[in-house]
C-alpha cells in the first residue's frame, strides 16, 4: 500500500470558469501535525480540501503526497469529512459503515464497524436508518466513515458542525489521538475556541490566497483577526 | 479490491436502497403501465391493434421509464453528495460505472417482467411465441440504452438542468438501440414471425452494447474528474 508522511501544495491554483477559487497556494503539512485552515466563507477552504482529497484537479501547480503524485491507490490513505456527509439515509448506520469499509478494502470490516459505532456512541442505533438521525449523530457517524480505513491524511471540513459540547470534546480527543498515531490532519473550521490548544499551526485563506497566521501566546481568534486586519490594510494600499 | 467485487458492492448497495424505498420500481412501473394504457386506447380498434404497434409502444415505454430510473438513481447519489464518497474509494472508477449500470438494468428488468406481458395482453401480441429471443432482444436493448444513459446521467449529475438535458442527450444517441429493438421485436410479433430478421437485429444490439460499454468504460474516469 502506498504511504506518505507529508502533503505539499506548490503554487496550486484552481479556477471555476472565470472565478479563481485558489490562487498560487503553497503549503506543506507533515505527519503528526494538525493544521487549521481558517478564513471567511468562500475563501477556498473546501476547494483546497477537495484537491487534497483527489476529488478536484488543480488548474495549475503541483501536489505531492510524500514522494508520490496523485494516484488512485493514495485514496486508500485519505479520509475526508466534508460538509455533505456522504451517508445514505435509507441505509442503517452499520450498513453505511460496512459499505464504505468494504469499498476501501478494510480487513475484518465487521469488527472495525463495531468499533467505529462504539466510537461514535451509536452502537445502540446501529440498525436504525440514518434518515432518522439528528445532524450531530450523522456528523459523528460520518467522521467514523472517514476514519474507517485508518487514513494517513485526514481532511475535515467544519467537523464541529452540529456537535454538542460532549461530542466536540470527544472529537478534539480523537484528533489528538490521530496526531499521536502520525496522521496529517487538516481541518477547516470557524470554531476557533474549540481548536485553541489543539492545533499545531493555523493558516488563513482569503480570496483564494494563503496568509500565514503568526504564532504566539495570544488567543487564536486575536491572531486570526490581526491577520485579517493586516490583509485588509494591504488590500487598501 | 478487484473490479468485479467493487462493482458488485455498488450494485448491491443500490438494490438494498431500492428494496427499502421501492421508489424507482414503483414510479417506473406506474409510468410504463400508464404509457401502455394510453397508447392502447389510441392504437387498438375493435380489439385489433395497428400492425407493429406493440413493438413500438413497448420500446417507447422502456425508453421513457428507463430515463426516469436513470435520473432518479443518480439523484440519490447527488442529494447527499454520496457520489463523491464513492469517488474517494481506492477503486477503478469504471467499476462504479459498471456497478451503477448493473443496478439500473436489474431494476428495469424487474419492471419489464410486468411491462412485456401487459403489452402482450393489451395489443394481443404473441409475446410467448419466441420467449428466449424476445427476452434477449429486450435485455440487450435495455443494456444498450442504460449503458449510454448511465454515462450521461453521471456526467450531468452536477448540472442544474440535468432533468431536461438527460433525455435531450440520451435519445438521439440511443436511436439505433431503439430502432433495433423495435424492428427485432416487430419481426418476432408479426403474423408470421421472421426469426432470422429478429436474430439480425439482436446481433446489432449486441454490437451496440459492446461499443457503448467500451466507450463508457474508456471515458468514465475523465467524465468524473472535476
Amino acid at each position: 500500500m502506498l504511504d506518505f508522511t507529508s502533503l505539499a501544495f506548490t503554487d496550486v491554483s484552481r479556477n471555476f470558469g472565470r472565478r479563481r477559487a485558489l490562487n498560487r497556494v503553497t503549503l506543506r503539512c507533515d505527519a503528526g501535525e494538525i493544521v487549521a485552515l481558517l478564513g471567511p466563507n468562500g475563501a477556498g477552504k473546501s476547494t483546497l480540501l477537495s484537491i487534497a482529497a483527489t476529488l478536484l484537479e488543480p488548474s495549475s501547480g503541483t501536489l505531492r503526497y510524500g514522494d508520490h503524485d496523485r494516484h488512485r491507490d493514495l485514496r486508500a490513505r485519505i479520509g475526508l469529512l466534508a460538509h455533505d456527509l456522504y451517508l445514505y439515509p435509507e441505509l442503517t448506520a452499520a450498513e453505511n459503515l460496512t459499505f464504505f469499509a468494504q469499498l476501501h478494502g478494510v480487513a475484518d470490516a465487521a469488527s472495525r464497524v463495531d468499533r467505529a459505532l462504539a466510537s461514535a456512541r451509536l452502537a445502540d442505533r446501529r440498525d436504525d436508518p440514518v434518515s432518522g438521525f439528528s445532524r450531530g449523530m450523522r456528523q459523528r457517524l460520518a467522521l467514523e466513515r472517514a476514519l474507517l480505513h485508518d487514513p494517513r491524511l485526514v481532511l475535515l471540513d467544519e467537523p464541529f458542525t452540529g456537535l454538542d459540547d460532549a461530542s466536540a470534546a470527544g472529537l478534539v480527543e480523537r484528533l489528538r489521538e490521530l496526531r499521536g498515531r502520525g496522521a496529517i490532519v487538516v481541518l477547516a473550521t470557524h470554531d476557533l475556541e474549540v481548536i485553541e490548544g489543539l492545533i499545531d499551526r493555523a493558516v488563513m485563506l482569503r480570496d483564494g490566497r494563503l496568509v500565514a497566521i503568526a504564532d504566539g501566546p495570544a488567543p487564536l481568534r486575536q491572531r486570526f483577526r490581526s491577520a485579517c486586519d493586516s490583509e485588509i490594510r494591504q488590500a487598501g494600499h | 479490491m478487484g473490479f468485479v467485487e467493487a462493482s458488485w458492492l455498488v450494485t448491491r448497495k443500490d438494490l438494498l436502497i431500492e428494496f427499502r424505498s421501492r421508489e424507482i420500481v414503483y414510479t417506473t412501473l406506474f409510468f410504463a403501465v400508464s404509457c401502455l394504457l394510453v397508447f392502447a386506447f389510441g392504437f387498438v380498434r375493435e380489439g385489433r391493434a395497428v400492425e407493429d404497434a406493440a413493438a413500438g409502444i413497448l420500446w417507447v415505454a422502456i425508453a421513457f421509464s428507463g430515463t426516469l430510473a436513470l435520473g432518479r438513481a443518480f439523484e440519490r447519489e447527488r442529494q447527499n453528495e454520496t457520489l463523491r464518497g464513492l469517488l474517494m474509494a481506492p477503486i477503478a472508477r469504471p467499476a462504479l460505472y459498471v456497478g451503477k449500470l448493473t443496478g439500473i438494468v436489474l431494476l428495469l428488468v424487474a419492471v419489464e417482467l410486468v411491462m412485456v406481458p401487459m403489452a402482450g395482453v393489451m395489443f394481443q401480441a404473441r409475446m410467448l411465441a419466441h420467449p428466449v429471443l424476445l427476452s434477449a432482444l429486450v435485455l440487450t436493448g435495455t443494456i444498450g440504452f442504460t449503458a449510454v444513459g448511465t454515462l450521461f446521467a453521471a456526467m450531468l449529475v452536477r448540472t442544474r438542468s440535468r432533468d431536461v438535458l438527460l433525455p435531450v442527450l440520451l435519445y438521439p444517441v440511443t436511436v439505433p438501440v431503439i430502432i433495433a429493438g423495435v424492428r427485432g421485436t416487430a419481426a418476432l410479433l408479426a403474423e408470421e414471425p421472421n426469426v432470422a430478421m429478429a436474430r439480425l437485429w439482436l446481433s446489432m444490439l449486441v454490437t451496440f452494447d459492446v461499443f457503448f460499454i467500451t466507450l463508457a468504460l474508456w471515458t468514465f474516469e475523465a467524465v468524473m474528474t472535476e
